[in-house]
């Protein structure tokens, strides 16, 4: 028997993926042009599927702060933030980070995975229980995994199962963990927060809410979506990404619980990972202070989300949400999902094409990312990109209903 | 206190009945006219993916009033195995 006999049926799927033309989900990016272009398979491609949601990528602050760090603290840390990899830069946006997001303290991590994977797998044991929206991330699956706490899903953004839940868990012993996003990655919806507050306060849970998606973009200061819904004095532990609006890689939690920072000496993707590069920490802190300081990249993501919403919706297409950051087209099937992202790519736009089982209710999307760095020209670009691709799929299902 | 409660009906319907409602939950997920024994496998005669496994589990939660830990639902093979789990987390509801 093979090692890799396990993954039979992966294979067998990847193979049919790559059969049906580029392979969607190793996309190889050969030159950048900015934020929102680049060049992919020789051809200048609009980027609608990066999480570069305020375009900082090429901010020129950004790039300098991270040049300059580099010069001065050289290519890496080569070591965990607990042994010789703690450096100014990494406490310096550890206290921006909780200053910007109004806690008592910030912890930063190398990834965002390992954000949720150490802020879970630090706050909950054997003897506790987590109560899971279940269209959680990934990170959050595999965090509440290393937990080893009794794992409970709830039905997606439903604050009435929740609480049947809790009801039904008391958790003798220990503690009730509830865990949700504020805006889902796949569909683009937001979470009912003010309700799932209610129901964890009922029954003295904690709330950790993960801002990956949300923080930059969402609330009148850019904190997220706990901001947005006036409900941040009832989170206990907000989790987030340097990965999407901040242009970076890495990852944070922030809480206001005074013993918060023994998850220090507690987490083990904390301890026994390399701390990020000194160029890494130098623009992530560049950009947090770009968010502060221009609140009209906030703006013009949410104009281009709505009229990018508007003139898909006009096309043809539906949407899985309202107009947010982030646009998933609903497609019938995998095999109309799959032609769509390669029409699209041929014709210059690069969205995210996402499948079952990677999807809620195994749903077949196209993705799409809106960036505050979108010009009107782009926008309407990809519009008239969309609106062709919509007068083709409605052409292959006439010929397939004529059939 | 504790008598009353303890003189409360059994809660846990017999094995056959369980394994004929489960079942039925079950086929909803699985492609029509399958065979539904205690011996059947959930992924490779029933075809159900670990996303399927999850929101069947949901359903069995509902209809129940339980709710299966996730840790435990990647253990499931079989559907006698799923008829076990329901019933020992109806038995530790009481």
């Amino acid at each position: 028997m093979d090692i890799f006999d396990k993954y039979e049926g992966l294979a067998a799927r990847r193979a049919q993926l790559l059969g049906a033309g580029t392979d969607p989900f190793h996309l190889e990016i050969e030159e950048l042009h900015g934020p929102c272009e680049a060049t992919i398979a020789g051809r200048r491609t609009i980027l609608l599927g990066t999480n570069n949601y305020l375009g900082l990528t090429f901010d020129p602050a950004c790039i300098e702060a991270g040049v300059e760090a580099l010069r001065r603290c050289g290519t890496g840390t080569t070591g965990s933030r607990i042994a010789n990899g703690t450096y100014v830069g990494h406490r310096a946006l550890e206290a921006e980070l909780a200053a910007f997001m109004g806690r008592r303290a910030a912890i930063v991590f190398t990834t965002g995975y390992q954000a949720n994977l150490a802020t879970i797998a630090g706050l909950a044991g054997a003897k506790d229980t987590i109560f899971v929206d279940s269209d959680w991330h990934a990170s959050i699956f595999d965090g509440c995994r290393l937990s080893g706490a009794t794992v409970v899903r709830f039905r997606h953004n439903d604050p009435d199962d929740l609480d049947r839940r809790l009801e039904r868990n008391p958790t003798p012993g220990g503690v009730r963990l509830v865990i949700v996003e504020g805006l889902y990655s796949m569909l683009g919806d937001v979470a009912r927060l003010e309700e799932i507050v209610a129901v964890k306060k009922r029954y003295g849970a904690f709330l950790l809410l993960d801002e990956a998606h949300s923080m930059g973009v969402f609330g009148a200061r850019g904190r997220g979506v706990a901001e947005a819904q006036g409900v941040e004095a009832e989170v206990d532990f907000v989790v987030g990404t340097f990965s999407k609006s901040l242009g970076g890689v890495g990852g944070f939690a922030v809480s206001d619980h005074p013993r918060f920072e023994l998850l220090r000496v507690a987490a083990r993707p904390y301890m026994f990972t390399a701390s990020s590069g000194p160029a890494t920490i130098a623009s992530v802190r560049a950009a947090l202070a770009q968010i502060v300081a221009r609140p009209e990249l906030r703006e013009r993501i949410w104009a281009n989300a709505r009229r990018l919403h508007a003139g898909l919706a006009r096309a043809g297409f539906s949407l899985a949400a309202p107009p947010g950051p982030i646009l998933s087209i609903r497609l019938p099937d995998e095999q109309t999902a799959l032609l769509a992202w390669n029409r699209l790519l041929e014709a210059g736009v690069y969205v995210n094409l996402a499948l079952p089982p990677g999807t809620p209710g195994g749903v077949c999307l196209l993705r799409c990312s809106v960036s505050a760095a979108h010009t009107d020209e782009q926008i309407e670009t990809v519009l008239q990109r969309f609106a062709a691709l919509s007068a083709e799929l409605s052409r292959l299902e006439r010929a397939v209903a004529a059939e | 206190m504790g008598k009353v409660a303890m003189q409360r009906p059994m809660t846990t319907p017999d094995p056959d009945r369980l394994l004929a409602e489960v079942g039925e939950l079950v086929a909803r997920f699985a492609p029509p006219g399958a065979r539904l024994e205690r011996s059947t496998e959930l992924t490779s005669d029933l075809s159900i993916d670990s996303v399927a496994a999850m929101d069947l589990v949901m359903e069995i939660e509902d209809r129940y009033g339980i709710d299966v830990p996730v840790n435990e639902i990647a253990d499931l093979v079989t559907l006698g195995d799923l008829v076990d789990l329901v019933a020992r987390q109806l038995e530790a509801r009481g």
